[in-house]
């Protein structure tokens, strides 16, 4: 009986394994690769260019203080980073050396805050992880994403290909369904984009705020019916970690302005 | 023992790979379902709405009907105006209902089918995303799409 009930456990795993196997179809070749950017209005193109009118500034400008300001006596970032983190953003997400985890942008600013400031690690959305994650990724605007899918970090990258390769929800869709298969078609009123995520943290004006790329990736799953994981899931790190690699050549535009 | 059971029982059901068909094999025939869901016959008029209707169908996020009254039609799907000049009742219903049998690359969801789906949103586990009388609705509506309309 044990044994029954024991198979009937790995059968039961095994028909989830099957369900979910990613499917193979086409990528983006180097030469279609475009930015969000592109399919955007002309209106809103200009709000992301103005920097007097681009709101995902004003995070920028709030992160900037938060990087030098001194918190309960602790150091400041900057005490540390005195030249600042030009480029650095651009190649996360990235594998930890110390633990072998692959860490994102606000998953290294935490364990910075953690291990080095004596400080709590900062909530996903929370002003103040948004406000520190858009003024570092600002230090890379217009650089490409340079991460390294090499290594330690190559099965990570896998299993992030997997996730953007698998239906699920109950609209048993992909996102390469849309943003492989079938960008540049309209859904309504929308162009579907390629789907990259070189504009985050972006300002989403759906949002009306500032957001992470792991907001907009809980979105899609949404879109499609799925159950968004938990913010800061190790398997939404994975998939930046591909999206990052995926873009090949875009530049960094955080913080861009998005529908 | 039994706890082990049980177990097993809710893994079956987190990957929701388990649930019973809606359309049995025998009701398929090559890429059509020539028999209606429903006993009630299909009705054209609410088949428009639940073609329209964002909390319905909203087949138009994808599919244009032109002279329909939606803006912004989609375009991922192919134009439905005339669908009933390629295809007949059963093919439509088929197409509706679970397209991915004859087509497993397509990107057009599964609109009656809970078996071999994942990560299902917990609001959606319950239900395929339309009822049977919605898509014999459908079924109806889209059957009376053709460029010269039957005497």
């Amino acid at each position: 009986m044990i044994r029954a009930s024991l198979l009937l456990c790995v059968f039961a795993i095994s028909a989830c394994q099957e369900a979910a196997q990613p499917s193979q179809q086409s990528a983006l070749t180097i030469e279609e690769i475009r930015s969000g950017y592109t399919f955007l209005t002309a209106e809103t193109q200009a709000l992301q260019d103005d920097p007097f009118a681009n709101p995902g500034l004003l995070w920028v400008d709030r992160g900037a203080e938060l990087f030098q300001s001194t918190i309960a006596g602790e150091a400041s970032c900057a005490s540390c980073h005195e030249e600042g983190l030009h480029g650095v953003a651009a190649t996360y997400p990235a594998v930890d050396e110390s633990s072998g985890v692959l860490l994102n942008l606000e998953g290294r600013i935490n364990q910075c805050r953690t291990q080095h400031q004596s400080l709590d690690a900062l909530a996903y959305e929370s002003e103040e992880l948004l406000a520190l994650t858009a003024y570092i990724f600002n230090q890379s605007h217009g650089l490409p994403a340079n991460v390294d899918i090499s290594g330690p970090a190559e099965a990570a990258y896998q299993r992030g290909y997997d996730y953007f390769q698998t239906r699920r929800g109950q609209f048993n869709l992909s996102c390469q369904h849309c943003h492989t298969e079938n960008w540049g078609k309209q859904l309504r009123g929308d162009t579907i984009s390629q789907g990259h995520g070189n504009g985050f943290p972006a300002y989403r004006l759906e949002w009306q705020s500032l957001g992470s790329l792991q907001r907009r990736l809980r979105d899609c799953d949404t879109g499609v019916r799925a159950e968004p994981l938990p913010f800061g899931d190790p398997r939404y790190i994975d998939v930046e970690l591909y999206l990052a690699a995926r873009s090949q050549g875009l530049a960094l535009e955080s913080p861009a302005v998005r529908r | 023992m039994i706890r082990r059971i049980l177990i097993a029982g809710l893994l079956v059901s987190a990957c929701g790979g388990n649930d019973p068909r809606l359309v049995e094999p025998s009701q398929i025939a090559g890429d059509a379902i020539p028999q209606p869901l429903t006993e009630a016959p299909g009705d054209t008029h609410r088949g428009k709405i639940v073609f329209s209707e964002r909390n319905q169908g909203h087949c138009v996020l994808c599919h244009v009907v032109q002279g329909l009254d939606a803006e912004f039609q989609g375009n991922v799907g192919p134009d439905l105006t005339y669908v009933a000049d390629r295809l007949n009742a059963g093919q439509i219903r088929l197409r509706i209902v679970d397209y991915q049998l004859v087509r497993p690359g397509t990107l057009m969801p599964s609109y009656y089918r809970n078996h071999d789906l994942y990560q299902v949103g917990e609001a959606f586990a319950d239900a395929p995303i339309l009822t049977a009388e919605q898509i014999e609705d459908l079924v109806t509506y889209l059957s009376e799409m053709k460029a010269h309309q039957d005497e």
